[in-house]
């Protein structure tokens, strides 16, 4: 745990994984050569305004601890942007899929 | 003052690299950023480890502020450059902080590491070697920063700007979405607060939004600039960027930045607080 506002060290998460009951968006940013790394991944709401943003690992992977609701996530990268949606209405993991072009 | 007195494009901060007097320095909560890669020549400056006393929660006091840039090889000419990761969350504290102990050469790098990276610029991980200098601090400019009965005492008569996200502005949540939910007894926020979220000061590429933007921004949710206003956050580093924008870039002169923050006011017993969405 940690006092500040840094996101954790970003790791892959598995479907299952016990998320103490929150809500957890998580995934894999790939580019046009499987995994891409460094990404800056953006949590945007329903309405599209931002929620929160994490820089996703070197493999690519990113999560979000979220209220329940429809999210955009949205991945900034020197090569190329690109975003994807999910409907995490409950606690557990919620996974989704970025590829950037 | 102007857009150029307090942030510096990524453009100019590759072209003077090298020019002697200016000083890059990174500003995250996690090192492991900067020690995987960094702008050439940027010193590092850990915000929790080295900026915060690590008894009581407050700052480093006069004297250590002084031994840390004299560690640093941060001169009291030198224009130091701030960036970081988060959007410069952690840099705009920084700058905030260099302001507090009466450090006024000091910029912003626009867009901060993001910016930086997105635009595809080198990164380095070789170590900076300055030499050490003997810095001389001021005391704390304290008419850039709220305690606890202020913002208690603003309450419906200063402005009072929670700049964090809608959801723990209503109390949904305690903390960021990237974080896991922790850190103050109560969620929601303080009574008459206005809630504009700091990153809707920020474009997607971590740049400020310019000072026409921002004063509109502002104006829309009900600030009035006649008044004093107080900014705060969860830990009081978003609240440091949105410090930025009014007083900075806007330029408003009386505005204070809350450091306590949601994780001492969410906390204090017997004080107002309120849920849901404004």
């Amino acid at each position: 745990m940690t006092d500040g506002c840094g996101a954790p060290q970003q790791t892959a998460v598995a479907a299952d994984e016990d998320t103490n009951g929150q809500v957890v968006v998580a995934g894999k940013v790939t580019g046009g050569d499987g995994p891409l790394g460094g990404a800056y991944v953006r949590l945007l709401n329903a309405d599209g305004e931002f929620a929160g943003e994490v820089q996703a690992s070197p493999e690519g992977d990113f999560r979000f601890y979220a209220a329940p609701g429809s999210w955009t996530v949205r991945a900034l990268h020197r090569t190329g942007n690109g975003e994807a949606s999910v409907s995490a209405e409950g606690p557990g993991v919620h996974q989704v899929a970025i590829a950037v072009a | 003052m102007s857009r150029e007195d307090v942030l510096v494009t990524t453009q100019w901060a590759e072209e003077n690299l090298d020019t002697p007097g200016v000083v890059f320095a990174e500003v995250d909560e996690d090192t492991t950023a900067y020690d995987g890669g960094h702008i050439r020549g940027a010193v590092k400056i850990d915000w929790k480890n080295e900026l915060q006393d690590q008894v009581r929660r407050d700052f480093v006091d006069k004297a250590g502020f002084e031994a840390l840039l004299s560690q640093k090889g941060i001169g009291n000419d030198d224009l130091v450059v701030l960036y970081g990761g988060n959007n410069n969350w952690f840099a705009a504290y920084a700058y905030w902080y260099f302001k507090l102990y009466g450090h006024d050469k000091v910029k912003l790098l626009d867009g901060g590491r993001k910016k930086w990276e997105l635009d595809g610029r080198e990164l380095t991980t070789d170590e900076p070697q300055r030499e050490r200098t003997s810095y001389t601090a001021k005391e704390q400019d304290l008419k850039l920063r709220a305690f606890r009965d202020e913002v208690v005492e603003a309450i419906n008569t200063k402005n009072l700007v929670d700049v964090r996200s809608p959801d723990e502005f209503s109390g949904k949540l305690l903390a960021p979405a990237h974080l896991p939910q922790e850190s103050a007894q109560r969620a929601g926020h303080i009574p008459s607060a206005v809630n504009v979220p700091w990153s809707k000061a920020a474009n997607e590429d971590g740049t400020f939004k310019s000072a026409e933007e921002l004063a509109e921004l502002y104006k829309e949710a009900g600030l009035d600039t006649s008044k004093s206003t107080i900014a705060y956050c969860r830990i009081g580093e978003r609240s440091s960027h949105t410090w930025f924008a009014l007083h900075e870039l806007i330029g408003l002169e009386d505005v204070k930045n809350y450091d306590g923050s949601w994780t001492e006011y969410g906390s204090l017993v017997g004080v107002p607080i309120e849920t849901g969405a404004k």
